[in-house]
């Protein structure tokens, strides 16, 4: 998925958070102020006192020669830093990527999140009318790099959401400060009469590396989306994933498995901290020719269980070829959930379908054989046998009808009924013999018909008329006749089970 | 000589029949026989056919082997293993039917008194996938029975079952449909044919399911074979009232 990041630029942070603390500063101009070598310095000003030509950077005496009577508060430090990373945390609602970006700004990863406000625009619409709610003087852009979206957001002057693949285009009119770039490299761009970007992003790179520095190359790249740039989140989402470089390069299998042990043994400690479980595990081996050995493995309940998760491990670690050696192994917990600890009770020696030993056997079971040979049925609503019976999600699956033991139904049923001959004199009446895989059975006793109608809903196939029947040995069967017994033989009589 | 006024040949005789006794009853767990805790004399819902075993109560933690001939025997052994599974379930607990075919019926099952949602089927290709699985089924602790359907089982890989329940005390029962090999490790054979109903009151129709029970083997215990049928969810031995009916017949016919 295309990369799409979100930049926000709170055009008078500092001033904004006083504002709200002392509402009466609302229609006054005023600055903070700091002490800097000896003098006192203006470090923010508000939006009425920028108006009036005041900006920070300026000595507080000019600022005061400017303004009569300018209110001059102390600035506090650390407090951008703090609030920047507060917001952060809040933007968190929105993505769970938020970087605060120091001196004035917050950035969002924003990659496949907006649909779920209907798309870019009202997504970015949404945050920056809760932050204007709030308080704060913020302007906002959307583009595929960091890079653009800042710069947009700083000194866009149209859209705020660049589409896909128009990046380029859209910084070409901006000044050369749109780049992040450091006041010396703007000011000799300034010199040269370089004033939009457009001016030197056809130069050649080497000419521009010699005369501006690296650095310049590098932010041009990353607003580009030539060059990786990369976020810290406030909240950093760890992988559930442990890592073991090896010394040597493993090729026994006795390796391997001391490796896989210490990975679980890491990893699990951390899931039983938080109280977290794997559901989904894969295990990489990379080799030192540069392949890859995967091994993927499933549990039916969260686990944290070492033992268990090497025992699932254990099955497919013969799959694995480490030819050259294995140089780096990494275990990670693609699924994890929350697993909270049960009581079980003690007095019960089997815990029905919920016992840990259960559900951990049939996860050795379904790594071996795969999950679809393990079924459990449940009773569905229906009449004929075949559909009567349904395979169950889960273990903890419940019943929604009850299994209706009034009519007989046959131990074992055919998958295909299969056609047998018969010889029924009397219609609808059991049958007197009849041939299956070439053996006569001679009926001496015989329940039915119990009629099964085709289901209305489904409409398909005939009706049958149902028989239990016995023969001259005791074997009892279940046929059916398909179909009306009429003159024209249309019907057909079927074997489907056998009865205990 | 005398003792207490008893001759000394009394006391010999009384003591050599509970010696052998005891030892007979240290015997049995060695060989795999434990009891298993407030399961002393489980009869498995069979009644009479109990003194047929060790200990008189039906051996739980062990292997059972049912030799069929067609299916029509599979679904006579599926349906008696049935009806002693729930009596093993009535406490609760899973079992796992493991076989290679989708045969089995679960509203079936019901009807013999289980709750077919509990039974876990798990379906295999080949033998060697079946029998590692039933391997590692049976020793699982928290399962009730485990039951297989497999034609074919070595003597090493019935030995390595027995063992396996040893320590997990689950049931385990083989149905083996035309069986090549006979030698095996399993506590206990039987063979289970259909034997013809009869309806109550002499009615039209089929009664309740009836099978000539054959107990072909069984370690410490004596074989023997009766006739029961599944009525009103339990075994009803049907000896007496089949031999009257026969001698019925003799008089009428």
């Amino acid at each position: 998925m295309a990369k799409r990041f979100m930049s926000i630029w709170f055009r008078h942070l500092a001033t904004d958070w006083f504002t709200l603390r002392q509402p009466q500063l609302r229609n006054t101009a005023f600055v903070l102020s700091a002490p800097s070598h000896g003098r006192m310095m203006v470090t923010a000003t508000n939006a009425l006192a920028e108006k009036q030509g005041i900006h920070s950077g300026m000595v507080l005496a000019d600022a005061r020669a400017i303004i009569h009577g300018l209110q001059v508060l102390d600035d506090k430090p650390e407090l951008i830093d703090r609030l920047l990373k507060r917001i952060a945390e809040w933007c968190i609602r929105f993505t769970p990527f938020a970087a605060s970006d120091a001196p004035a700004g917050i950035i969002l990863d924003c990659t496949g999140c907006a649909h779920l406000w209907g798309g870019e625009e009202p997504y970015l619409n949404n945050i920056v009318n809760r932050l204007k709610a709030r308080g704060y003087h913020v302007r906002a852009a959307i583009a595929d790099t960091i890079g653009t979206a800042w710069a947009i957001a700083r000194y866009g002057k149209q859209a705020c959401i660049i589409h896909p693949g128009q990046g380029t285009e859209a910084l070409l009119s901006l000044p050369p400060a749109a780049l992040r770039l450091e006041a010396e490299t703007l000011e000799r761009l300034h010199k040269l009469g370089l004033r939009q970007i457009n001016d030197f992003i056809g130069m050649p790179r080497p000419a521009l590396r010699r005369r501006f520095g690296g650095d310049m190359i590098t932010r041009l790249n990353q607003a580009l989306a030539l060059e990786e740039e990369m976020i810290q989140p406030v909240q950093p989402i760890e992988p559930y994933q442990e890592r073991l470089p090896c010394m040597e390069p493993i090729v026994t299998a006795a390796g391997i498995e001391t490796g896989l042990q210490r990975l679980l043994e890491a990893l699990c400690q951390r899931l039983l901290k938080e109280q977290k479980g794997i559901r989904l595990a894969c295990l990489k081996c990379y080799r030192t020719d540069g392949k890859i050995e995967q091994l993927q493995i499933a549990t039916s309940h969260p686990s944290h269980n070492v033992k268990h998760l090497f025992k699932l491990f254990e099955i497919k670690l013969p799959g694995i070829e480490p030819d050259p050696g294995i140089e780096l192994f990494v275990l990670e917990g693609l699924k994890v959930e929350d697993h909270f600890p049960s009581q079980q009770k003690l007095w019960e020696a089997r815990c029905g379908l919920d016992d840990i030993h259960l559900s951990e056997l049939i996860d050795r079971l379904a790594v071996k054989a795969g999950s679809h040979a393990i079924i459990r049925f449940l009773p569905d609503e229906h009449y004929l046998p075949e559909r009567s019976i349904k395979q169950a999600s889960s273990l903890q699956e419940q019943k929604t009808t009850e299994w209706k033991p009034d009519k007989p139904r046959p131990m074992q049923l055919l998958a295909i009924p299969e056609i047998i001959e018969v010889t029924a004199p009397v219609p609808d009446y059991p049958p007197m013999l009849f041939r299956y895989q070439g053996k006569l059975h001679k009926i001496i006793k015989a329940d039915g018909p119990e009629r099964i109608e085709q289901e209305w809903w489904i409409q398909e196939g005939k009706r049958r008329d149902y028989y239990a029947v016995e023969d001259e040995e005791g074997h009892r069967y279940w046929l059916f006749r398909s179909g009306h017994h009429d003159e024209k033989k249309t019907y057909k009589w079927f074997i489907h089970g056998f009865f205990a | 000589m005398f003792f207490n006024g008893y001759p000394c040949s009394y006391f010999m005789e009384s003591t050599k029949a509970h010696i052998i006794a005891q030892l007979q009853k240290d015997i049995l767990p060695l060989q795999g026989f434990k009891p298993v805790a407030g399961h002393t004399g489980f009869d498995g819902g069979l009644g009479l056919i109990k003194h047929a075993f060790p200990n008189a109560s039906f051996p739980l933690g062990a292997i059972h082997e049912f030799f069929c001939n067609g299916t029509e025997d599979v679904s006579a052994s599926a349906g008696f293993i049935s009806g002693i599974l729930s009596s093993i379930m009535r406490s609760g607990g899973v079992s796992l039917w493991i076989s290679s075919s989708r045969m089995i019926f679960p509203p079936a099952l019901k009807s013999f008194g289980l709750e077919p949602d509990k039974i876990i089927f798990i379906f295999l290709q080949t033998e060697k996938e079946i029998l590692w699985a039933v391997e590692e089924a049976l020793k699982c602790p928290g399962i009730a029975a485990v039951i297989a359907q497999t034609p074919e089982i070595s003597f090493t890989a019935s030995r390595r079952l027995q063992l396996a329940v040893e320590q997990s005390r689950v049931t385990g029962f083989i149905i083996r449909n035309n069986p090549k090999n006979l030698s095996t490790a399993c506590v206990t054979r039987w063979k289970i044919t259909p034997l013809p109903t009869l309806a109550e009151d002499n009615l039209p129709g089929i009664g309740f399911p009836r099978w000539n029970i054959e107990l072909l083997r069984v370690r410490n215990g004596s074989p023997g074979h009766w006739q029961l049928e599944w009525a009103a969810g339990r075994f009803r031995n049907i000896y007496k009232s089949a031999s009257l009916q026969k001698e019925q017949q003799r008089k009428t016919g």
